[in-house]
């Protein structure tokens, strides 16, 4: 890890004042999960990092109208432990209980979980956001790819890291994001990117600015389900995330995000189309898990992604709607 | 291109690895005054620490603690080379094995994963805190009674993980014991002794 200054401002306009006008000039600190290793890879080598723990106004979690104001240093210990958050957002409470790893909860934060880098080895390897080599060309298309993307048209074929993503989209949450000059809030469903060249970054947030809160309106029924290899201290292969309005038996409208399978969390429309006006059963869901996946268009090693996704969707839709899976 | 290795040694200290390791030997408050330390509250709001090393307080199995350590230095690191706490291993040193399974303000955290300079003020029990030979704590009788390990670098870790499991949850079940551990690994493969350990372990904490 290379060496730096250590700021711990308690309030944020400190902290703001502390961040640099371009990436590699600060990092911002929260749990540390994941700067901590981008750091000892040299992935990240910040001149400064920023603790923002300390900072009182960025925690906490309060109710903002019908829905419910979430600060970016929410623990997801204290997510997934809150009434509130269970009762109003089961969705988000199981994406955190996901997050199988007790230590990794009590550290990791809401906000960092959305502006965590992806774990595409080509990335953390060296090669840069994109996986390339010194020519340009893609090492994920012709490599080892069986965990990455199976939707997109390139040139990133990572998939976004984030636990959170896809539930708060298809919640229809949006983020605060503040500079000194300051705060714009956008939908989380924006926040994701899909980037272009090896200089962006996956996320909308600047360089000069700290993702401080997510406001999250009253939802329908909402759930999230995942795929995983191994069930402890490994990200999933697939998840989806869905919310459901109801009119009595009816569903009214529906998101249907998936997760793990895209540079940024990939919305189903053609699912959500097929449960409009229906009532939900086992046979809808499955069909709705076979429109979400109709144009996928998997890498050399990952067409097996495919068929889990389907049915991550098909069983999130099944447990938003209560039925047994 | 150049490699991790080459990076490691540019940023490397000018301190050999034998002078290093003899200096942790040295108590913490002499080696705080014994180097030029800049002169920094970690705590202060706005302002910076750093690059060099800076003098900190950190509280440790119940005592102030003092040492100096560069920004950069992990909470495990601090533990291990400066303070001879080695009870916290270090293996992954990615926060994706649970070696260096630590509690800080009674939560358990990957010291790895930590910076030291971060847990300033903060409550830090390490291994050591749980009693030795002769009055071991229960979840580390446990272990030892039902063979809960067999190389044993991934006990200390376990043994953390299983007691902050316990204060929690002091009558789980052993399906809630298997995710309640489920921030470790053990590359031997002693689960199922392990899951016996805790089991027994919140029997007899229960009873005493």
């Amino acid at each position: 890890m290379q060496n730096f200054e250590y700021a711990n401002p308690t309030t944020l306009n400190d902290a703001l004042g502390l961040l640099g006008s371009a990436w590699g000039e600060a990092d911002v600190l929260a749990g540390g999960t994941d700067l901590l290793s981008l750091m000892k890879e040299y992935i990240h080598s910040p001149k400064r990092v920023v603790n923002i723990k300390n900072i009182k106004e960025l925690g906490g979690i309060s109710k903002v109208g019908s829905g419910l104001r979430i600060g970016a240093t929410v623990t997801l210990d204290e997510l997934s432990s809150n009434a509130m958050v269970k009762q109003m957002y089961p969705s988000l409470a199981q994406a955190a209980m996901e997050v199988s790893s007790p230590q990794l909860r009590n550290m990791g934060t809401v906000g960092g979980d959305l502006c965590q880098r992806p774990r595409c080895w080509y990335f953390r390897g060296g090669s840069g956001l994109l996986g390339q080599d010194e020519s340009g060309k893609s090492l994920v298309a012709t490599g080892e790819n069986k965990y990455h993307a199976i939707f997109g048209s390139g040139p990133a074929w990572f998939v976004s890291a984030s636990s959170f993503g896809p539930a708060l989209i298809a919640l229809g949450a949006k983020v605060t994001l503040q500079s000194a000059s300051g705060k714009r809030e956008i939908p989380v469903s924006e926040f994701f990117v899909s980037p272009k060249s090896n200089g962006e970054r996956e996320i909308a947030l600047k360089p000069n600015e700290i993702l401080t809160q997510i406001v999250i309106p009253a939802a329908g029924k909402n759930a999230n389900y995942e795929v995983r290899h191994r069930e402890a201290v490994d990200w999933p292969l697939t998840a989806a995330a869905v919310n459901l309005t109801m009119a009595g038996n009816v569903v009214k409208s529906a998101t249907v995000v998936m997760g793990h399978v895209a540079a940024t969390p990939w919305r189903a429309s053609q699912a959500e189309q097929m449960l409009t006006g229906k009532t939900i059963n086992v046979e809808l869901a499955d069909k709705a898990g076979e429109a979400a996946v109709a144009n996928a268009t998997p890498l050399s090693g990952n067409s097996y992604k495919v068929q889990l996704a389907k049915v991550a969707v098909k069983r999130a839709i099944l447990r938003a709607a209560g039925i047994a899976i | 291109m150049s490699s991790i290795k080459d990076k490691e040694k540019q940023t490397k200290p000018a301190v050999s690895r034998r002078g290093f390791l003899g200096g942790a030997s040295v108590g913490g408050g002499l080696l705080a005054t014994s180097l030029a330390v800049q002169e920094a509250d970690a705590q202060a709001a706005g302002k910076l620490s750093g690059l060099g090393e800076v003098a900190i307080t950190l509280n440790i199995n119940g005592k102030p603690t003092n040492l100096a350590v560069e920004p950069r230095v992990t909470l495990l690191d601090a533990l291990r080379h400066k303070l001879d706490l080695t009870g916290a291993k270090r293996v992954c040193d990615r926060g994706t094995c649970g070696a260096c399974t630590i509690m800080v303000n009674g939560k358990t955290v990957y010291g790895c994963s930590v910076l030291a300079i971060d847990a300033v003020g903060k409550q830090i029990a390490t291994i050591e805190s749980l009693g030795g030979p002769g009055k071991l704590h229960p979840v580390s009788a446990a272990f030892v009674k039902h063979d809960a390990q067999q190389c044993g670098y991934c006990t200390p870790g376990f043994v953390m993980a299983a007691k902050a499991f316990l204060d929690k949850n002091p009558n789980p079940t052993r399906e809630q014991v298997q995710k309640g551990l489920s921030g470790n690994i053990c590359r031997c493969g002693t689960y199922v002794g392990m899951r016996e350990a805790v089991l027994e372990a919140s029997r007899s904490m229960r009873n005493a």
